[in-house]
């Protein structure tokens, strides 16, 4: 073992991993490692690098492939799978935009600024009473809330679209939203009510000593204070509202000749996907799997650490 | 409490409980009663029929074969995408370069963790089209290209990846074992970290290698994490519906020939394509049984002693 191999070695990547750093380094200074376990540990590095480099693999390659392909031609295609694509024009994206892409775009995002809001103020409403506040009856909401996690949304479809459809709300905005906002109460208000009983009590008492209201301190003091969990649970329901399928699928259908349609991006990049099988122009296809990517992907990058950590605890508690 | 206070909580509670009754609670509930009925969906007129839809789901053969698939994927997906994470989580955490016998993670391992969840924040949709392309029928498809270019099949005849009955079920486990294993090493690996180094360093000086140590201390002390992973992975198992019902043929997938056909698809067609909405409902309600009966059975049969550290 050479000593800039070593060298190289003492700083793994930051994050969760770091704890061990510092014992380790002092280790090694005290105590040259011994050839014997050394050499174990390169051929396990080696060992667990190529694995790691292979699935890393596994998950990029197919992306880029797919990314690629919106820049080949329909027959270029259809014939081989790794002809390096010749037309590089973003012309494509355009011409996807236009095919639909653009109008489920624009029908998500304005579902979502809605629903996503709404979702996150009643939750936390909830979620914070059910913390905070001792009245009869508490116990027993709380674990209405908590159940509906447990049942699968295909129990509740049948009724859902007729009870929709009785309010006349089916394939209109507010339907899709407020849906939205029902379904994603289990998971808020779970996540906030264990956010909310973490935050100290002195706070509180002082505002209100001050005169403020039980709703203003609700607003002015508590909410602020729970900034952190409303992101990490802000996120994920971002995500999975922008993911959702099933719900909208059976919410969002023209109803008539004359209805407008109003499909969200999931389903949109569905209904592409047949019309593309029959009018052969696939780059549009995957143009429009490559928008629909774009933001996942650049939400994804800028707040990973908030993504990981809110869909790890989300599960674990 | 004081009068006050009554109003605040009833004023906070009122919209997030109305909501959730209405478009959640209520449609649980009914969904009950109308598995009774012989409602078609289209008028209010119905009948009950009692157990009639149930009776005749028993002997439904399409609905009987989609109870078998989810079974299958029910085994499948959680081993496969389990066994996948542990061991890249283990990797990731200790399988980098030991110094005096101590237990390192990978260099890099914060890179992989963003790449390997990545397609976690992907919707179903998005890995529909992209893998309906991987597995496209001609050469052009991925995967066909790369096992022609490795002289495994003949140009003249590419695999039919998702219209072979014997491969589509395993097609589309692949996909969910893509999407899953990132997420799960990911909290598999926060709860590797969660253990402390001086218990490590204990079995060291005892003499415990690197797979006794993994077999003995990783394993148990993550028994919690990899319960949860197998309920998550079950309630996964028993939907499949947005890759099936956009990856195969037949209206709302099931195809080739029902050999790719869940509940969730068999259902979704009883309601949206042939209107027997009653007995769609009574699919939903053999969902709901057998989810639970999977998660108490998962619960159960994985129960360990509980270990504090």
């Amino acid at each position: 073992m050479t000593a800039p191999i070593q060298k190289s070695d003492a700083s793994p990547a930051a994050g969760p991993g770091e704890g061990s750093v510092p014992r380790q380094r002092a280790a090694r200074t005290a105590h040259p490692p011994a050839p014997g376990p050394a050499r174990e540990g390169v051929v396990l590095n080696v060992f667990s690098h190529g694995f790691l480099a292979v699935w890393a693999l596994l998950i990029v390659l197919p992306l880029l492939w797919l990314v690629l392909s919106s820049f080949k031609t329909d027959s270029q295609i259809a014939g081989s799978a790794f002809g390096w694509p010749s037309n590089w024009s973003l012309d494509v994206f355009g011409r996807a935009w236009n095919k639909g892409i653009g109008d489920y775009f624009v029908n998500t995002v304005i579902v979502l600024v809605f629903s996503v809001p709404l979702t996150m103020l009643f939750g936390s409403m909830a979620a914070y009473v059910l913390a905070r506040y001792q009245f009869w009856g508490n116990r027993v909401i709380y674990y209405f809330f908590v159940a509906g996690a447990m049942f699968p949304v295909f129990l509740a479809l049948v009724p859902l679209f007729f009870m929709v459809k009785m309010l006349g709300m089916l394939n209109s905005y507010q339907g899709l939203i407020l849906v939205y906002v029902a379904y994603s109460m289990p998971f808020t208000v779970f996540f906030m009510h264990s956010f909310f009983r973490t935050l100290p009590t002195a706070v509180f008492e002082a505002a209100i000593l001050d005169g403020a209201s039980h709703t203003r301190a609700f607003f002015q003091v508590m909410l602020p204070m729970a900034k952190p969990g409303l992101l990490s649970v802000g996120i994920f329901n971002t995500l999975g509202q922008w993911n959702q399928f099933v719900l909208p699928t059976v919410l969002m259908q023209p109803q008539s000749g004359d209805d407008p349609e109003r499909y969200v991006l999931t389903q949109g990049l569905i209904q592409l996907q047949q019309q593309q099988g029959y009018e052969t122009d696939l780059p549009v296809l995957f143009a429009g799997v490559t928008i629909a990517m774009i933001p996942m992907l650049v939400v994804y990058l800028s707040f990973q650490r908030q993504v990981q950590a809110g869909l790890t605890s989300a599960t674990l508690k | 409490m004081r009068k006050g206070q009554y109003q605040f909580v009833t004023g906070f509670l009122f919209i997030p409980v109305a909501l959730y009754l209405v478009f959640v609670i209520w449609p649980y509930i009914q969904t009950i009663g109308y598995s009774l009925t012989d409602w078609k969906g289209q008028s209010q007129t119905f009948s009950f029929v009692g157990l009639d839809n149930y009776v005749a789901l028993f002997q439904d053969d399409v609905f009987l074969g989609a109870v078998w698939h989810n079974i299958l994927f029910l085994v499948f997906i959680p081993v496969i995408t389990i066994l996948l994470a542990l061991f890249f989580a283990f990797m990731v955490n200790a399988g980098g370069r030991s110094r005096a016998g101590g237990v390192a993670g990978v260099s890099g391992s914060k890179f992989y963790k963003v790449v390997y969840f990545f397609p976690q924040v992907l919707s179903l949709a998005i890995l529909a089209v992209l893998f309906g392309a991987v597995y496209r029928s001609d050469t052009g498809g991925m995967l066909n290209g790369l096992l022609l270019k490795l002289g495994l099949i003949d140009a003249a005849e590419p695999i039919e990846w998702l219209n072979e009955p014997d491969f589509v079920l395993w097609a589309l486990m692949a996909v969910v074992v893509w999407h899953g294993v990132g997420f799960y090493l990911v909290l598999f690996s926060a709860a590797m970290q969660s253990i402390p180094r001086d218990i490590y360093e204990a079995a060291l000086i005892d003499g415990a290698g690197r797979a006794q140590s993994f077999f003995r201390i990783t394993l148990p002390l993550l028994w919690d994490s990899v319960q949860t992973a197998w309920v998550y992975l079950g309630i996964v198992a028993m939907d499949m519906f947005v890759l099936v019902s956009t990856m195969t043929s037949g209206d709302y997938g099931g195809g080739p020939d029902h050999h790719s056909e869940t509940m969730s698809t068999v259902m979704m067609r009883n309601f949206l394509y042939f209107g027997k909405s009653g007995y769609a409902c009574a699919m939903g309600v053999v969902m709901l049984l057998l989810t639970l009966i999977v998660s108490v059975v998962t619960l159960r049969a994985t129960r360990r002693e509980r270990l504090e550290f």
